[in-house]
């Protein structure tokens, strides 16, 4: 079998006490239903987790490294979007 | 030793050889899977088949009570004290012909697996009530993949009706039981086999169905594996496994 035409999936795993999904790898098969089941042979052998998602890699929409400025610049001109910027109330203690 | 637990231990020793032999099987594919993933799929499936193997000689050990060990059972015997049947010992073929021998074991494995889990036996219940729930994923994988071999291009769905065709005549001897056999069922034991083919043949079927394949005739059949008259491709196989334990023996890791 030609590797070359089998699409690639990224490959998310939730752990047993996880509340998200983590992104854990990526592996290539035939449709979704394989990767799945191919997730759980790569993926899971030693219980690694509790639910799996694969997405095909294709259909992830990613920032380019030149936007980095635009996308993930903390943005520290705007020091009111961080919490710590707004003085508490003495009667709240720690927050 | 009473004929019960005589039959008993050559119940598990029979069921040890099926696990062994087919995981050894599977277990050639390191490394010559298609590609990545599944060859990881197979070695999985043929570690799940190793290790149903090394419960049962371990119990088979203890029944026997005679200070041999799982590894005495697997690395010392020679091919007519084996009792698989014969379908596990048959050389991998192509991709297709081991995944077809896959859907005819897994279909198998499910119903015998799901029955002996109600064995009267609590060691046999215990290793049974394991062996189903990796048997349902290793017939997912297996029926998965006949659909795509069978419904395939043309050189996969020829691949696979010829692996068919060549593997049918071993499934027979599945569904045949032994009086020693029917003894130890009648003391809710060991599975009724025959009783489980009907259903097993309706499942291959309806598997062959979607796949676009036709069902072999049932106009040949080869037994024997159960009494130790095995294919020539045992011998090989054993030559390979108990290489080291021979050379050996009593060597360690």
């Amino acid at each position: 079998m030609n590797q070359q035409n089998l699409p690639l999936y990224e490959v998310f795993v939730r752990s047993k006490r996880g509340l998200d999904h983590r992104h854990v790898g990526s592996l290539h098969a035939e449709d979704a239903t394989q990767a799945l089941e191919y997730a759980r042979d790569v993926y899971l052998r030693r219980s690694e987790g509790v639910s799996i998602w694969v997405v095909r890699s294709s259909d992830i929409t990613a920032s380019q490294e030149s936007d980095v400025e635009m996308f993930c610049d903390p943005m520290d001109d705007k020091p009111y979007r961080h919490a710590t910027h707004f003085k508490l109330p003495k009667e709240v203690d720690n927050m | 030793m009473s004929s019960q637990r005589k039959a008993l231990l050559d119940y598990c020793i029979a069921l040890g050889d099926d696990s062994l032999t087919l995981g050894h099987r599977l277990s050639e594919w390191s490394s010559n899977g298609p590609f990545l993933e599944e060859d990881l799929a197979l070695t999985n499936v043929a570690l799940d088949f190793i290790g149903r193997a090394r419960m049962f000689y371990a119990y088979a050990a203890e029944i026997e009570g005679k200070g041999r060990s799982e590894d005495d059972f697997a690395f010392l015997r020679d091919c007519r004290e084996y009792r698989n049947f014969l379908i596990n010992e048959l050389p991998n073929g192509d991709f297709a012909f081991t995944m077809a021998r896959q859907l005819l074991v897994d279909a198998y494995d499910m119903d015998f697996f799901g029955r002996l889990a109600g064995s009267s036996d609590p060691d046999l219940a215990a290793i049974a009530a394991k062996a189903v729930k990796e048997s349902r994923y290793h017939l997912r994988r297996s029926e998965d993949w006949i659909i795509r071999l069978g419904d395939g291009t043309e050189e996969s769905h020829r691949r696979t009706q010829d692996a068919f065709e060549q593997l049918w005549g071993y499934a027979a001897e599945m569904f045949d039981m032994s009086a020693q056999e029917r003894q130890l069922a009648d003391a809710g034991i060991a599975v009724d086999r025959g009783a489980l083919e009907a259903g097993w043949a309706s499942k291959v079927q309806a598997v062959l169905k979607q796949a676009t394949l036709e069902v072999p005739a049932d106009d040949w059949s080869i037994r024997g594996g159960r009494e130790g008259i095995h294919t020539e491709h045992l011998g090989y196989l054993l030559a390979e496994l108990q290489f080291l334990q021979r050379a050996y023996p009593g060597l360690q890791w």
